[in-house]
């Protein structure tokens, strides 16, 4: 009897409305658990003879090369029909490139977009990567940290420089644009500033090079100053309404204001007011 | 002293008023004027309670605005632009968003109640339309209505202007390209407007006149005029039980409108208090000084204006040159056409409407919208069309936040700007014939119960139950759209007035949109097939009546 009163326990239990989910949870956490048991160790493990060992940059970096980036760029990086040369386009680039995780491309489009970096993907490997590439052809190198520095910049001469050269694709917030055919200028909300200096000098996509004759490396600061001071200001007259302008503000004004008042009409005339009460 | 007698301080101070005023007359008479009861009549009330509040706060922003040209360097609160070479009038206005208490809230309660102004003008003129509440007599103020809303776009473009940052500058330099863009008198428009080259040093302030006291003064002048209209016209009211097109039912100003009301203007500030304090609106000081050279992608109207964006946007580039002068088809078309469609179509549709049905008589009772098609149809293309357009202001934004192309949603707006219309059309015309079964349905066939009962040879039928008294009124309605006496008499011959060509067009017009298309009562609109008509309470056969499908085929 007793055992016959315990099965129907869990009998009932099984077909409880939260059981499924009881089930789920539980065997996510172990497939999850095992995965970091014996699958992450692995990488870290690599990570970290990669990162002790002093080999050298450029020869770790064509390694490298040839098993993330040749298959479209080439074993010699010469370039072939799915991705061009990158002879010359220097440690810059590659830095800008594959910090912001848009290189490895994960499939051809109009444009590249910004993603969570691979996950082989470490500061070290970036600078043998970009270190093999440099010795290629030359080309512009990854800034310094002072160089890049927003609390040495001027935001307003920035601002200056970033209104007359950037905003007519990026918006004034760098909150991003379309562009033609497809592109579009991203929103520099994640970009760091080594990657905002670097798609300066670099010119990545669809963008033009703002090379140092015509914005100088103290310039570029300033604008740095600029782009970080604006984007992480409070905004002051409340939700800023993703910063894009009239669109969001027209929306929120039907479906907020005049939605919210179209309610309150019916709201109060709901109460007739009955003709015998007179 | 009973509650009925007045207490002598106040009957003597009245009566002092009333001997020399006659105020007592006319406020006996005033304060038991009958308002209809029906949400969508206090629609209207949003943009005149924005209207007042638009007054108060803009009268604040102008004891700190400069409207002038003039440079200075900025040297305010505001760290991103200090040092930076701006106008006065930038300048004066990030002062107002900085420096002065309040004035920043102030200036987005102003933002906020501009556009919920226009947009409430919007709505209020759609249940107009819909409803058929601009008939006579109430085409003179329906027309006062058009001028309204014209205007308040140009008190909003004035407005939109006046910071003189990028992005108005961005707004200013379109209208530029619109005034110099029209033929013959286009260069001597633009250097009258701007006192010579754009942007030159006088528009702010030239500006700053028309949008506070000129076109301000013309609104507040014909506002009065709707309002008096309208009082002395007395209000249209939806039909029902005991309306007719004599008299008017619903509360009386006082007490009952009055409370309404006023409770109404403390919800929309209310609305607007909550928007202007928790909903960032037009950021200038991001988007920084205006200068000729520098524009902002992303740069956008505000919505009211976004319907001519969109024209612009999806023109082609088509200009004509003839004998060394060019005629930029790519901006007069988008400035003027939409504009012009959409504002000539209203203010001429009574008087069309009119000639179409040839239609004179006056009407206090409002139209369902389902019961007058065309309209509706003729209503909803328009809606379409307009949002078309303004969805298109917005294509660069749309592209860009869901990773679409910018020239596929262009291609598709320029032909979706003719065949979305005309869609809308076709839709919304057998939705209104749809509802029009819906009702003679209702009232032929009555309501479901939810009572099933079973017949003793097995039949299972629902048992229907006439509709609420009120809501068969409501639905009773309805009269047929009136259409002219098109047909020729005995002899075969058509009256003389419609014998010309434009008189068989006007026929063919009136037949196509008047007359009944449903009939109330005739058995949900069948051909007689149905045979009898249902008594109260009959009971219907709705479940297993076998072969008869009569209950799905309308």
């Amino acid at each position: 009897m007793g055992t016959g009163i315990s099965v129907n326990r869990i009998t009932a239990r099984r077909r409880h409305p939260l059981a499924r989910y009881a089930v789920l949870l539980l065997a996510l956490g172990l497939v999850g658990g095992a995965y970091t048991t014996f699958v992450l160790p692995q990488t870290q493990s690599a990570d970290a003879a990669v990162a002790s060992g002093k080999a050298d940059d450029v020869t770790e970096g064509a390694k490298l090369f040839a098993a993330h980036c040749s298959s479209c760029h080439g074993l010699q990086a010469q370039g072939t029909e799915n991705g061009p040369t990158l002879v010359g386009v220097g440690a810059a680039s590659v830095d800008f490139q594959v910090s912001s995780g848009r290189m490895p491309a994960a499939n051809p489009g109009p444009q590249v977009p910004r993603k969570p970096p691979a996950d082989w993907v470490t500061p070290d490997k970036i600078r043998q990567l970009s270190a093999y590439v440099q010795s290629l052809g030359g080309g512009p190198t990854v800034p310094g940290k002072e160089q890049v520095d927003p609390a040495l910049g001027d935001p307003a001469k920035g601002g200056e420089l970033f209104r007359a050269n950037c905003i007519s694709c990026h918006n004034w917030v760098g909150a991003g644009g379309a562009l033609t055919q497809g592109k579009y200028a991203p929103n520099l909300n994640q970009s760091t500033p080594e990657q905002i200096y670097e798609a300066m000098i670099t010119g990545p996509q669809a963008m033009p090079v703002f090379n140092d004759s015509t914005i100088t490396p103290e310039q570029k600061r300033d604008m740095i100053a600029y782009i970080v001071g604006v984007r992480e200001q409070t905004d002051p007259g409340g939700f800023g309404l993703g910063r894009i302008g009239p669109v969001t503000e027209g929306l929120v004004a039907w479906i907020v204001g005049l939605s919210a008042l179209a309610l309150a009409a019916i709201w109060i005339t709901a109460k007739k007011r009955q003709a015998n009460h007179d | 002293m009973t509650i009925d007698s007045v207490p002598k301080p106040v009957a003597g101070a009245s009566g002092f008023i009333d001997d020399r005023l006659g105020a007592g007359n006319f406020l006996r008479r005033n304060l038991r004027k009958v308002f209809p009861d029906h949400w969508s009549f206090l629609l209207g009330e949003i943009a005149l309670y924005s209207f007042v509040i638009l007054l108060l706060t803009g009268t604040f922003l102008t004891f700190w605005f400069k409207p002038s040209m003039g440079h200075v360097v900025y040297d305010g609160s505001y760290e991103p632009l200090k040092g930076v070479l701006m106008s006065e009038a930038y300048a004066s206005s990030l002062h107002i968003s900085f420096e002065v208490r309040g004035g920043l809230l102030m200036r987005q309660i102003h933002h906020w109640a501009a556009l919920l102004f226009i947009g409430g003008m919007m709505v209020h003129m759609l249940r107009v339309f819909f409803t058929g509440a601009y008939r006579k007599p109430r085409e003179l103020n329906w027309i006062i209505g058009v001028l309204l809303l014209t205007l308040a776009l140009a008190e909003g473009l004035t407005g939109y202007s006046l910071p003189d940052d990028l992005l108005s500058g961005a707004g200013l330099r379109i209208t530029q390209g619109v005034a110099i863009s029209l033929p013959l008198v286009g260069s001597y428009v633009s250097f009258f407007l701007f006192g010579g080259e754009y942007p030159g040093e006088d528009v702010i302030s030239r500006f700053y006149t028309l949008h506070i006291l000129l076109i301000p003064g013309i609104l507040l002048a014909l506002i009065s005029a709707h309002m008096i209209l309208m009082w002395v016209q007395k209000h249209t009211q939806m039909p029902g039980k005991g309306r007719t097109n004599e008299n008017v039912v619903g509360g009386p100003f006082y007490p009952s409108f009055m409370i309404k009301a006023g409770a109404y203007f403390l919800f929309t500030f209310g609305t607007l208090a909550g928007l202007g304090a928790f909903a960032q609106i037009n950021p200038i000081w991001l988007f920084g000084p205006y200068t000729p050279a520098d524009i902002s992608a992303g740069s956008q109207p505000d919505f009211y204006m976004g319907f001519l964006e969109g024209a612009l946007r999806i023109m082609p580039a088509w200009e004509i040159n003839f004998l060394g002068y060019t005629l930029p088809l790519s901006v007069i078309i988008p400035a003027l056409v939409p504009m012009g469609i959409i504002m000539t179509g209203l203010a001429l549709y009574p008087f069309l409407e009119q000639w179409v049905t040839g239609d004179r008589r006056e009407h206090h009772i409002a139209d369902r919208p389902r019961n007058n098609p065309h309209r509706t149809s003729i209503g909803f293309a328009a809606i379409t069309f307009y949002g078309i357009l303004w969805l298109l202001g917005a294509n660069d934004e749309i592209a860009a936040n869901f990773h679409l192309s910018l020239f596929q949603i262009t291609w598709v707006g320029r032909f979706a700007i003719f065949l979305g219309p005309a869609l809308a059309y076709m839709i919304t015309y057998r939705t209104c014939l749809g509802l029009q079964r819906k009702d003679a349905e209702v009232l032929s066939h009555g309501v479901e119960s939810g009572v099933i009962k079973r017949l003793p040879h097995g039949e299972f039928i629902e048992i229907h139950v006439p509709p609420a008294e009120d809501i068969a009124a409501h639905m009773r309605g309805k009269e047929p759209v009136p259409m002219i006496a098109a047909g020729p008499d005995d002899g075969g011959i058509p009256p003389k007035d419609l014998r010309n060509p434009i008189g068989r067009l006007r026929a063919k017009m009136s037949q196509a949109y008047g007359g009944e298309k449903i009939p109330v009562e005739d058995g949900h609109g069948h051909d007689g097939h149905d045979g009898h008509e249902l008594g109260q309470g009959e009971d219907h056969a709705a479940v297993g009546s076998g072969g008869d499908n009569r209950s799905i085929s309308h």
